[in-house]
């Protein structure tokens, strides 16, 4: 297991910077996610890390070592990849074996490993099987158990539940989770899924643009979120946005208003007592889940999205209000984006 | 009282487009023109020397007494040694050299890289008469008239073999050399053991053009060898007939036996000689 630093990591290609200078530190056997949207950076620091990028400039520890310089191999470290990366012309048993290619160990040894891997990722019907014959879930599996069987320093993960189904998804993002509880080793992991970075995460680094906008545990970020765009792509559905001012001590919305008030949907509810801030407006959509509704209406010219219990489906066209308590309502400065508390 | 007839039961005809039947009858007639040179050539090889110009399909009185002769020949077997060990040779060398280069240019990223695919390429508008003299004179240079090697040097690398093997690595997903990498392989092992194994069948088709088309070659080898004991099957059979009066139902035989190893590979291998000239085609 390792800590891993990055110190004023840059990347560019050619003129064009695409990593600005980044600072983190990762503690040992911590799970850190980074999130953000497509072209934000993350795997590019993800693949600066494994060394399948070169750095321009800055500095990569592991551990104590800076590894700038140094190839994968000599990094220990192992990563899963998006598309799996298991060669289809090998078993499941050689796939996972694979990653001991290079190992000075025995044979006896890296077949225990091997036999260890797959037990511990419920594979070993399938060791004798070819990845063509496996489900999304399974492969995902033995990509994971080869990274495993180097027993390396940190595990990096970029994107491996992307190519699946919702349902199966879930399932591994608990065993990736369980996975890390009982081995313990250090990972850093890339998705843009927010729900992924707060089911897995023990720290999640929000990044665009190739700059950490906020790094926090889940509930920081979930609660404190340092900038609009953490709030709006923290939290699903995002957090409603409207143009405010603040009045004699009250905030009331205001087109062009110098202030961005934030109230998330699951704070904003349809036909609650009256609480601290209340909007109404046209219903314009319904969206029934199950458990809640949530709904969409106008106001102010702008779509606010609230819920409601799960039996109340309002009309579309009607008039519905919705109301925060207080606490919910999360103010930013309209010019500069970034928070300025909550009221 | 009235009664409902079920309706009469039609057999249905499947409808054939008429434009199917001319595209049939198109290859029907394409697939005879071309097989008919090959039925006579087996054909003739099983007459006398009397019933040579007898063109009836089957011999009037079939004997393998020319195959006993062929066969009883020395050279013939010697021809067929050189033709298998120089096609051999020459597959082997482009399924190597090939993969190796095509591997390079599509996942290495280094200056020039395209310079040097397009100088590879650009080979290939050069015909192959104009590079005879060069190869001549350079094998006159060299010493390798009449030798092994300088039959086999014009082709033990080509361009089009780098050019579709260069295509098909492309499709190899850069994630699974990027995991080997991680896992601590070095570049040619990755090649050998990762990528080599993903693009079996270019290399199939790869090998099974250059076998045919070392097995065919004729032109170079006739001018670059001198003595019996290097000729090819090709050159071997056209001796039969200049050395002699023309024989031509043992220079039959002789073609009808080159052509084994040829259908057999074909036979064999069909699959990927389809999928190959497909991939050749939309690839390039």
């Amino acid at each position: 297991m390792a800590t891993i630093a990055l110190r004023n990591l840059v990347k560019s290609y050619g003129k064009t910077d695409v990593i600005h200078g980044i600072n983190l530190d990762i503690a040992d056997g911590e799970f850190v996610v980074f999130v953000g949207p497509s072209g934000c950076g993350k795997s590019t620091t993800l693949r600066m890390i494994a060394g399948l990028e070169e750095v321009s400039g800055g500095e990569i520890l592991i551990g104590d070592q800076v590894v700038n310089e140094l190839d994968p191999k000599r990094r220990n470290i192992a990563m899963v990849f998006q598309n799996y990366a298991i060669y289809p012309h090998m078993t499941v048993r050689q796939n996972i074996a694979f990653g001991l290619y290079t190992s000075p160990l025995s044979r006896e040894q890296k077949d225990a490993r091997v036999t260890e891997a797959a037990t511990m990722l419920g594979l070993t019907p399938l060791l004798d099987r070819r990845p063509a014959a496996l489900s999304g879930g399974q492969r995902q599996r033995v990509a994971i158990g080869r990274a495993m069987v180097r027993d390396p320093a940190a595990f990096l993960f970029d994107e491996p539940l992307s190519n699946l189904d919702a349902q199966l998804r879930a399932q591994m993002r608990i065993e990736i989770k369980r996975l890390h509880q009982r081995l313990g080793t250090t990972i850093v992991y890339v998705t843009h899924d927010q729900v992924e970075a707060m089911t897995m995460a023990d720290r999640i680094v929000v990044m665009r643009d190739g700059h950490i906008l906020q790094s926090g545990t889940p509930t920081e970020i979930y609660d404190a979120p340092a900038n609009v765009f953490t709030a709006q792509f923290i939290g699903s559905p995002s957090m409603n946005l409207l143009p405010a001012a603040e009045v004699e001590g009250r905030i009331v919305a205001q087109a062009g208003g110098p202030l961005l008030a934030g109230l998330r949907p699951h704070d904003l509810v349809v036909g609650a007592e009256e609480g601290a801030f209340a909007i109404s407006g046209e219903v314009t959509a319904v969206e029934p889940l199950g458990p809640e509704t949530l709904v969409h209406f106008l106001t102010e010219g702008r779509t606010v999205i609230a819920t409601a219990p799960a039996r109340m489906i309002p009309a579309i066209g009607s008039t519905v209000q919705a109301s925060a308590p207080r606490g919910a309502l999360y103010l930013f400065d309209a010019a500069s984006e970034k928070a300025l508390g909550r009221r | 009282m009235t009664t409902a007839s079920a309706p009469t039961p039609t057999l249905a005809m499947p409808r054939i487009h008429p434009g199917r039947i001319l595209i049939w009858t198109a290859l029907f007639i394409g697939g005879v023109i071309m097989v008919t040179p090959l039925i006579f050539m087996f054909s003739t090889s099983l007459k006398t020397a009397g019933q040579v110009y007898d063109l009836r399909m089957i011999p009037a009185s079939p004997t393998l007494d020319n195959y006993v002769k062929v066969l009883s020949d020395g050279r013939f077997l010697r021809w067929f040694l050189n033709s298998t060990f120089i096609a051999l040779a020459v597959t082997l060398s482009n399924v190597f050299f090939d993969s190796l280069v095509g591997y390079t240019l599509a996942k290495f990223r280094f200056r020039g890289r395209y310079f040097v695919f397009l100088a590879i390429l650009s080979t290939l508008m050069i015909p192959t008469e104009m590079l005879v003299i060069p190869w001549y004179l350079m094998s006159a240079e060299f010493g390798w008239i009449n030798t092994y090697w300088g039959i086999m040097f014009p082709g033990m690398m080509t361009a089009f073999g780098t050019f579709l093997m260069k295509q098909f690595f492309e499709t190899v997903p850069d994630d699974f050399i990027e995991a080997a990498r991680i896992d601590g392989l070095n570049e040619f092992t990755i090649w050998w053991r990762i990528a080599m194994p993903l693009v079996t069948p270019a290399l199939s088709a790869l090998a099974i053009f250059t076998f045919l088309g070392n097995w065919t070659a004729f032109f170079w080898p006739l001018i670059v060898t001198t003595s019996q004991e290097l000729y090819t099957l090709p050159i071997g059979l056209s001796s039969f007939a200049v050395e002699q009066a023309i024989q031509w139902e043992m220079i039959m035989t002789g073609a009808s036996l080159a052509t084994l190893p040829t259908l057999l590979v074909f036979l064999l291998l069909q699959r990927y000689i389809v999928r190959g000239v497909m991939l050749a085609g939309l690839k390039g």
